[in-house]
This record gives C-alpha cells, sequence and structure tokens, in this order.
C-alpha cells in the first residue's frame, strides 16, 4: 500500500504552519479519507469541513498542491507514492482553524442579489416554460457552493479591498440564471454592473478551470452578462429586440 | 472550544489579516509558467513578424495572390488594388510612405485585441493578472475592466461587425485565386496551391469570426425567451457548438494568417514557385 507524505496546514489565523504526516492510502481512497486517517490516527484535533464525501455538499474545499479543490473528488492515485501533498485551507477567506474557513463574504454577496420577480401568471393561474427556455439557467443550478471559484478569482484572492464591491463568479451565475430566466421581469443591468462589479473581472477562466460541476461560468455566465451590459449600446441587437422581440419585458 | 472559534470567527471576518498566515506566495508545484510562456513566444513572435510584413510595403502579391496581411488593399498604388481607383499615398515622416496594410490592419487587429479569448491569454501571460490560477497577481493595484482604456473592451461587438466585412474581402481575394493571368493578357481558371492556402485561410478566419462570443449573443443569446424566438434560438444553438472551439479557432487561423503571408512573400521574391495543379 502506498504511503504519502501530507503536508497540512495548522493554526489559525493568528499563527500556524504546514505540519507533516506519513499515512498510508489504501486502494481507491481520496483525500479526504487520507485526511480523516490523519484526524483519526495523529492529530484528533485536526479541524476539518466535510459532509457527503460525494462531491455534492461543497464542504471540504482546500487547495492540493496550490489547486483549490473538493478533497473528496482528489482520488489518490493521482498523486506519486511517496509523495509529499500539500493541503492548505482555501486562501481568500478568514481562517477559522486549519482547513477550515469562515465563508460568510459568499453568503452576504448572495443576499445582495435581487430575487427572481415573477410576470403574471397565465389565465389559468399557472406558469409554463419551454425546456428550451430554461436549459441555460438549470446549467448554474449545477452549483453546490464549494466556493472554489469563488477563492480561486484574483480579484479578491489578491486584492481584498475588492471584496466590497465584487460578487464573484459564483454569483454572476446566479444573476445570469435569473437574466435569462422566461418568466423573470426585472433588468438587472445596474445591479451587476455596479453593485456586483462584473466588470472587475477579466474573463481570465479560473473559476472554470476549478469548477467540480464543469459548469461553464465564463463562457455561459460572465462573457453574456458583458455582452448584455453592451447592448445597451448596441444599435443592431435593440432593433433586433425591438422588431423581433425575445427579450422580457419590465414588469 | 466552540467559544474560542466563535471568537476566531468574529475577529477574522473584519479583514486581510485574518486570512491562513501562508508565506508562501503559491503552492502549486506543477509547470505552471509553461502555457502563458507559450503563448508570449507565439503571440510575441506573430505580432513581430505582421508588424515587419506590413512595414515592407512589398511582395505582398503574387498574382493572383493577395497576402490577407494587405487585404483589402486600398491605395491607388497597391500592387493589386481592391477597388479600382484607390486612397492616394500617405507621406509620413523617417517612415515614408504608409504602407496600406496600415490602412486596414486596425480591423483585424483591434477585433483581435479585445477578443474575450485573446484577452484571457494576455491577461495572464502578459499583464501576468494572474498568470496562472491560485499564483498572485504581478501588481497591487487591480481595477480590471472598469476603468479606460480596459473599459473600451465592451465595444468588442463593434469590432465583430468589422471583422465579419473582411470575411467578405478575404473571400473574394479567395475567388481571384481562381483567376490566374495569362502571358500574353487576359486571365485564365486555374488552381495553384497558393488557391488552396488563401481558401484554408479565409474558411478558418470564418471559423474564428463566427465563433465569437459577441457573434453567439448577437445572433440569439440576447433572447431571454428562446421558444420565442426560434431562428435565433437555433443560431444560438450551432453556434454555442463552434463557440466552443474558440481558442482554437484563434491560434489556428492566427497561425495561418502568418504562413499565407510568407507563401505569397515567398513566391513573389522567386524563393519558391506555386505549383499549378490545373
Ligand atoms: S474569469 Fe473573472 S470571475 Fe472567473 S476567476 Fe477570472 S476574474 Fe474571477
Ligand atoms: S460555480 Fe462551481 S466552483 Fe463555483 S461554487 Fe458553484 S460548484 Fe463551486
Ligand atoms: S464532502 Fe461534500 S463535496 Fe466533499
Ligand atoms: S473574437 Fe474572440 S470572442 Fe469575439
Amino acid at each position: 500500500m502506498p504511503t504519502f507524505t501530507v503536508r497540512v496546514f495548522r493554526g489559525t489565523a493568528k499563527g500556524g504552519d504546514f505540519q507533516d504526516y506519513r499515512v498510508e492510502s489504501d486502494e481507491g481512497m481520496v483525500l479526504l479519507d487520507v485526511v480523516h486517517r490523519v484526524q483519526a490516527t495523529q492529530a484528533n484535533d485536526l479541524a476539518v469541513r466535510w459532509n457527503c464525501k460525494a462531491g455534492k455538499c461543497g464542504s471540504c474545499s482546500a487547495e492540493v498542491n496550490g489547486k483549490p479543490r473538493l478533497m473528496c473528488m482528489t482520488r489518490m492515485n493521482l498523486f506519486q507514492p511517496d509523495e509529499t501533498i500539500t493541503i492548505a485551507p482555501i486562501r481568500t477567506f478568514p481562517l477559522i482553524r486549519d482547513l477550515v474557513t469562515d465563508v460568510s463574504y459568499n453568503y452576504e454577496k448572495a443576499k445582495q442579489i435581487p430575487p427572481l420577480r415573477l410576470k403574471p401568471p397565465e389565465p389559468d393561474g399557472t406558469y409554463r416554460m419551454m425546456q428550451d427556455d430554461i436549459d441555460r439557467a438549470q446549467e448554474f443550478h449545477k452549483c453546490i457552493e464549494c466556493f472554489l471559484c469563488q477563492t480561486v478569482c484574483h480579484v479578491v484572492r489578491d486584492h481584498e479591498e475588492n471584496k466590497k464591491a465584487f460578487a464573484g463568479p459564483r454569483y454572476f451565475i446566479k444573476i445570469a440564471g435569473l437574466e435569462m430566466h422566461p418568466l423573470d421581469t426585472l433588468n438587472r443591468t445596474p445591479f451587476y454592473r455596479d453593485a456586483a462589479g462584473v466588470g472587475l473581472c477579466n474573463i481570465t477562466k479560473c473559476c472554470t478551470e476549478v469548477c467540480p460541476e464543469h459548469i461553464h461560468i465564463t463562457d455561459n455566465g460572465i462573457i453574456p452578462l458583458k455582452e448584455r451590459m453592451a447592448d445597451e449600446v448596441d444599435p443592431i441587437v435593440w432593433l433586433l429586440r425591438k422588431f423581433r422581440g425575445g427579450r422580457k419585458e419590465p414588469a | 472550544m466552540i467559544r474560542e472559534i466563535l471568537k476566531d470567527q468574529r475577529g477574522h471576518v473584519r479583514g486581510a489579516v485574518a486570512r491562513a498566515p501562508i508565506a508562501a506566495p503559491h503552492l502549486r508545484k506543477d509547470a505552471w509558467w509553461a502555457l502563458p510562456l507559450t503563448v508570449v513566444i507565439v503571440l510575441g513572435s506573430f505580432v513581430v513578424y505582421s508588424t515587419w510584413a506590413a512595414l515592407q510595403n512589398a511582395h505582398y502579391y503574387a498574382a493572383p495572390y493577395l497576402s490577407p496581411l494587405y487585404s483589402p488593399c486600398l491605395s491607388a498604388s497597391c500592387l493589386h488594388p481592391t477597388f479600382g481607383g484607390g486612397l492616394p499615398d500617405i507621406q509620413l515622416p523617417i517612415i515614408g510612405i504608409l504602407s496600406p496594410a496600415f490602412l486596414i490592419l486596425w480591423g483585424p487587429g483591434l477585433f483581435r485585441l479585445s477578443c474575450y479569448y485573446y484577452r484571457k491569454a494576455y491577461y495572464r501571460s502578459f499583464w501576468l493578472a494572474p498568470v496562472a490560477c491560485a499564483v498572485p497577481d504581478a501588481r497591487s493595484k487591480y481595477t480590471g475592466e472598469t476603468r479606460f482604456p480596459l473599459i473600451l473592451q465592451a465595444f468588442h461587438r463593434y469590432t465583430w461587425y468589422v471583422a465579419v466585412l473582411f470575411i467578405v474581402f478575404l473571400t473574394w481575394d479567395s475567388i481571384l485565386a481562381f483567376r490566374f493571368p495569362v502571358p500574353g493578357g487576359g486571365h485564365t481558371f486555374g488552381i495553384g496551391i497558393g488557391t488552396f492556402v488563401l481558401w484554408i485561410n479565409v474558411i478558418l478566419l470564418a471559423w474564428y469570426t463566427f465563433s465569437c462570443h459577441a457573434c453567439r449573443h448577437v445572433c440569439g443569446g440576447h433572447v431571454d425567451v428562446f421558444s420565442k424566438a426560434q431562428t435565433r434560438y437555433k443560431l444560438w444553438h450551432a453556434i454555442t457548438r463552434i463557440n466552443e472551439t474558440h481558442p482554437m479557432s484563434a491560434w489556428v487561423s492566427l497561425l495561418w494568417v502568418g504562413f499565407t503571408d510568407i507563401y505569397i512573400r515567398l513566391v513573389s521574391m522567386g524563393v519558391i514557385s506555386d505549383l499549378r495543379i490545373i
């Protein structure tokens, strides 16, 4: 059975460092199993957040060899036997302890998004949507809120001061889903331009690279938002919409 | 224990000091620098070559082939004016007569400069913001695309409208690439290797142009309720497919433009001769 050295960050914001643990990995194990083995056998007080072990709850985010990823979806056969594997907490958010961070920035940003404002129901009192209309938004609903995209985004990762006016990729796809929603009536352009700061994104696509749900965050979410901003100064799209319709009616 | 964590947490939400105290700027072990370095070399070489070629004002036409770097050729003194007549030469200090390439290269130049894919490529490789994911930005100040001049990237849409015109001109050049001069005067239908080079060039450029994100948006992405706009929905669907290959098209078409110019240049200089198939 291969033995690895896992180098885990231990400590709080006030101080801490990486500590090495030698640990055996069995056939089929994932990195989270290995961390749990360390916790069970060598460091009982190691703080690590997890829940589903199936890549669906978004709790076990960490930075493995410098790359943000889900520990439960990181198979050990990805590594060379005897390799030293570095595990750090996600670095953009305040540290609580060891591998556990305070991600409340994200919940604050979520609260600011103007929610769906439904158009009036049809005469029979129901709503109908075609699958074609909802496909785009459904891709974004795969999000498991692991915040890997939020931690890798250099806009806030490297520039703390931008946190005030930047919602981050996870919320850009949320906004894009609402904007493309066939039953919605609200125009959020001023919101995502000014308060959510979509202009700060320079489409360098790290969010897309790390998303465990393989959501095309940049191509299908952020770029369409940037294009929608550009629509306001484009006479051709204005004419298309005026005479061919297809854009939602303001309530 | 719980109490201590909550206390810690309350203290931590305030600012940067509360992040994990990890000294290393990044912890990546892979060759994250390889891709940006490749982009610098390839893109840099293309920019240097095309600027040199545009300054030459010579060897851009080898009948019946016109180099894409000089098309449409708008000056009256062009080796192969696209329209009859043409603009008078512009005399500049030091440089001398302005090469007709500069009259048009701003079109494809601005199109590529503001392309979403090239933006990603050069923001990473040249600006180092960020050079690779989870590797820190080189500069401490960062305002993204919210200020002048980068806010102008929002006008990529307009450069796309112009780029579509270029596809029309380059298609015309490719049609003319079937029309070979006959020694005693007049023209005859023919096909040479250069004909293929030019057709491949325009097809690759059309792939790049019509897989553009702005194209995807203008042709259908702006619609909120697709079921009410079936034509635009189908168009959007088709463009979405090729849009996924946009980065590939950006590189392949760029390299082929360079190759096409070199091919025509060498034929025109007599270094190689164009093989006539028909
Ligand atoms: S593409 Fe934009 S939102 Fe995504 S990581 Fe890069 S800067 Fe952040
Ligand atoms: S968009 Fe992807 S990376 Fe971002 S929070 Fe959702 S699942 Fe995680
Ligand atoms: S434990 Fe749920 S995503 Fe990893
Ligand atoms: S040309 Fe690349 S996005 Fe428009």
